[in-house]
Parts: C-alpha cells; sequence; structure tokens
C-alpha cells in the first residue's frame, strides 16, 4: 500500500448519486478512522458520507473540487480525487477488497 | 422526496408496480427506482440536464403512477364539493382546477387536480401513495350512493409534456387545437386518442396526456421522436420546488392545514367543504406557521428534515424554530433551495435563518415564490 495514500469514491459510487454538485473537504490534519465518515458529498438528488478505507491524517486536499466537484463524477480515479492521506497503519489495507473482488459486489 | 438510492435490482424480492412505458425506461437508459411501491426512472441522461430541458426546452414525464378517480352520475358534482376545498360547481366543462382534500380536522388528505369532463362526470386525478385511502374516502362519503365512484388507475397511462416548447411539440402530432392552460380536450396526438389537460408541475407551460395503457408506448416514442427529453423524478422533484409546488408526504399531510401551506388561494370555505370550519378559523386567526421557500447564502443543500434554529421575537421568547420540508439543489439557480414551515412571525422574503445541516449551520435567507420565475 502506497503511504501517503490517495482516498476517493468509486465509479459505481458516483453513478449512483448522480451529478456532485458540493464536495466540503476535511481540514489538513485531521485524523482518519477507518470506516468512519470523514466528509460528504452532495449531489442533485441526495447527500452522502464518504468513509474512510483506511486510518490516516489527512495532508491534503483536493482544493478544485470546490469550484469544479464535477470532476469527481467525470473522473473519481484521477482528477476527482478527495484527500492524501499519510496512513497511521498500512496493514490495514491487507483487509480491503481487489478490485476485482468490488466489482463483483456490485448489482 | 420519497424515493430510496438503492437500485431497484438491489431489494430483492419485493414486488413493484411497473408502468406500460417501463420498456421505454430501459431503452432510454433509465436509472429505476421503488418511488411508493412503483419502479419508476430517477433519471436518464442527469437531472441537471433533464431539469434544463424542461425550463428552456421540453421534456416528458412518465406519470402513469398517479391515480383517477371517477365521480358521476347526479350527485357527482355535490359530492366533490363536499370533499373538495376548491369549488367544483363553478367549474365549466372541460375546465381543471387544483384542490386539497381535508379531514374533519382541517389536515390535508391529498392534493388533486379536478377535471370536468361533462355536466355530470368529474375526473379526480390523485398522488400514487393516497391514491387507495382517497378511494375509500370519496367511496364512504358518497351517502346513499348518489354518484358512481370509480377507481380509473389502470384505465390510464399519463405522460406530462412540460417545457416552453411543449405547445409548439404536440401541435405538431396534432390535427386539433389544444387546450388551453387548466383545460381539458379529447383529441388524438401521434395517433393515439387521449385526454390533453393544460396542467402540469414544473412551474413550464405544458400538457398532462391520459391515453390507454396499451396506446402509452407509441405515444411516448412519437414525443420522443419529436424532440422531448425523457425527465424523470429528480427533475420532477427540482423543477417543482424552483416553483415552490407542495409535495404531498414532504410538504403536506394531514398535520399540516391548507392556509400553513399557502393554499390558502385553493380553498373556497363558502362551500361548506369538510374541514371548511378549521380552514376558516386558522384564516381568520392566521396560521402559526407558514411554508415558504428559501434560498442557501453559501454552499451545501439542506434536505427535508433539517431543523431551523429557533430566534427570539424582540423581547420575548423564543419561538419553536422550524424545519425544512422539501430541499434540494436548483439547476437554473445554481445553490441550495427548499421550502421551511417557520414561525408565521418570520415567515416573509428577506428573513434570515440558520438551518442546521446535518450538525453544520448554514445561513439562509426567505425568498418569495417562485424561488425561479418564468419571466427572469
Amino acid at each position: 500500500m502506497r503511504n501517503p495514500s490517495t482516498f476517493g469514491i468509486t465509479w459505481y459510487a458516483q453513478d449512483t448519486l448522480g451529478e456532485i454538485v458540493f464536495f466540503t473537504p476535511p481540514a489538513v490534519g485531521a485524523q482518519l478512522a477507518k470506516d468512519e465518515h470523514y466528509t460528504e458529498v452532495e449531489s442533485v438528488k441526495a447527500v452522502s458520507d464518504v468513509v474512510a478505507p483506511l486510518s490516516g491524517e489527512v495532508i491534503e486536499v483536493n482544493e478544485s473540487l470546490t469550484n469544479e466537484p464535477q470532476k469527481i463524477n467525470e473522473d473519481p480515479y484521477g482528477d476527482g480525487w478527495l484527500v492524501r492521506v499519510r496512513l497511521t497503519d498500512p496493514t490495514e489495507a491487507q483487509e480491503l477488497m481487489d478490485a476485482a473482488t468490488y466489482k463483483a459486489t456490485l448489482p | 422526496m420519497g424515493y430510496t438510492l438503492r437500485f431497484v435490482g438491489e431489494t430483492g424480492s419485493q414486488t413493484l408496480r411497473r408502468t406500460p412505458l417501463y420498456e421505454q425506461h430501459l431503452r432510454a437508459g433509465a436509472k429505476l427506482v421503488d418511488f411508493a411501491g412503483w419502479e419508476l426512472p430517477v433519471q436518464y441522461v442527469g437531472i441537471r440536464e433533464e431539469h434544463l430541458a424542461v425550463r428552456h426546452d421540453v421534456g416528458i414525464f412518465d406519470v402513469s403512477h398517479m391515480g383517477q378517480i371517477e365521480v358521476s352520475g347526479d350527485g357527482a358534482v355535490a359530492l366533490c364539493e363536499r370533499l373538495l376545498t376548491a369549488e367544483v360547481g363553478s367549474l365549466g366543462i372541460g375546465s381543471a382546477r387544483y384542490s386539497l382534500i381535508c379531514d374533519e380536522h382541517g389536515g390535508v388528505l391529498d392534493d388533486v387536480l379536478i377535471y370536468r369532463l361533462s355536466e355530470t362526470r368529474l375526473l379526480l386525478v390523485t398522488n400514487c401513495a393516497n391514491h387507495a385511502r382517497d378511494f375509500a374516502w370519496v367511496h364512504a362519503h358518497n351517502d346513499g350512493g348518489v354518484a358512481v365512484v370509480s377507481d380509473h388507475q389502470d384505465r390510464y397511462a399519463m405522460l406530462a409534456v412540460q417545457g416552453p416548447r411543449a405547445r409548439a411539440l404536440l401541435a405538431g402530432l396534432t390535427s386539433g387545437a389544444l387546450p388551453a392552460r387548466m383545460h381539458c380536450d379529447r383529441c388524438e396526438v401521434g395517433g393515439v386518442p387521449v385526454l390533453a389537460c393544460g396542467t402540469g408541475y414544473t412551474g413550464e407551460d405544458g400538457l398532462e396526456l391520459l391515453c390507454e395503457p396499451q396506446l402509452a408506448p407509441k405515444l411516448w416514442d412519437a414525443l420522443v421522436r419529436a424532440g422531448a427529453q425523457p425527465a424523470g423524478l429528480g427533475a420532477r422533484d427540482t423543477l417543482r420546488i424552483e416553483a415552490c409546488f407542495p409535495l404531498y408526504g414532504n410538504d403536506l399531510d394531514e398535520q399540516h392545514d391548507p392556509i400553513s401551506a399557502g393554499l390558502g388561494w385553493a380553498c373556497a370555505e363558502r362551500t361548506g367543504f369538510i374541514g371548511a370550519e378549521r380552514v376558516a378559523a386558522v384564516r381568520a386567526a392566521g396560521p402559526a406557521q407558514l411554508l415558504v421557500p428559501f434560498v442557501l447564502d453559501g454552499p451545501g443543500i439542506a434536505r427535508a428534515g433539517n431543523p431551523v434554529l429557533p430566534r427570539v421575537a424582540e423581547g420575548g421568547e423564543p419561538d419553536g424554530g422550524g424545519v425544512v420540508t422539501s430541499g434540494t439543489y436548483s439547476p437554473s439557480l445554481e445553490c441550495g433551495v427548499g421550502l421551511a414551515y417557520l414561525p408565521a412571525w418570520r415567515a416573509t422574503p428577506g428573513q434570515q435563518l440558520q438551518i442546521d445541516v446535518r450538525g453544520t449551520l448554514r445561513a439562509a435567507t426567505v425568498a418569495s415564490k417562485p424561488l425561479y420565475p418564468k419571466d427572469r
């Protein structure tokens, strides 16, 4: 697991939410706990918590999303990243699904 | 609003009702959701794009989930006038009117459209979640069976064609004249016999078309071929909120009376409808709370259920605060907007509000109706 790591939401998540219109970034320095929500994204139709996949400290937030939240829809694995996090326990990553396993859980 | 974000495939074995346009929705790439037991499109290409198509061009909605109750016979007008807050006797043949149905305490049971099809035939268009209760209510008040009350929900599919170009698009598909706003008439659209009504719930001009369910796909396809953008429940919600039209279950329910909901204009207490005494009393005394639109001053979106913080009136006690009953992002205004019940003393345009949006206090300002004026 790369450390620091980049967090975001999945293609499926952004597609389900639809057009994202607001992203409120957490503060740099915020402590994130694995499986706990650390921020929210708002689409036209709903607000959704964003859950941290791993524990760590926010060292950078994607400021460009304040004016261009649609990047989360357009490129969730690239320009639509949310935060960079210095992991406190990289071994937590062993519990994560790989992409293929995740995709198999989608309807 | 009353839909869940779960995809229908995830809900398991629950049986949802489908409209006759289900295949059309799938072909148009709709995301389907469970809306009050119906499997309906929440969006096709995206809420914003569909919303703007209706505001600036023309969109088409499948509203076949809405209910129809026909009341006919010599006692039909009297029965409807007793149950509806609006005047029914004065409704001309071929005219339509918005109305509420109230209980004895003046609480709102539903909001409906009533069409007068002939001297003694009236058609009520109900909200799908209330339809069964409405039918039972009308049936129960048909004392001595003076009117014939029929559930016609299964006889009609219903399409709403809405937007500034709706009439031009429909004119190209019909040989006859189209009914004016708040009027209805039979005609043929794309070769399909319809009951066309100059009504809708988007704040735009447009028509609603009722037809036989098996002909609905033909009608839908003709309208889409002619250029109407399919639009889902998501855009329907953002459009009606911008227009400040209340949604039953969000802004209207048995706990609220029509005056507090800002719908006094739809009530003619002199007819003595069920609930009229209470409505007259609230109108005379002034409501304690009023449903008003608001606009968020900064980023964020208030949603239904978010509390509006209490405030102290000059030299007095804090009022009870208020509550957001509809909230969304406005694609036309590009900010958070909504409807909230507020203490009446500060339910006036320009008043500053603090809304608790999931733990974050957001400043908002009471606006005037509609949030999106047509003549801007």
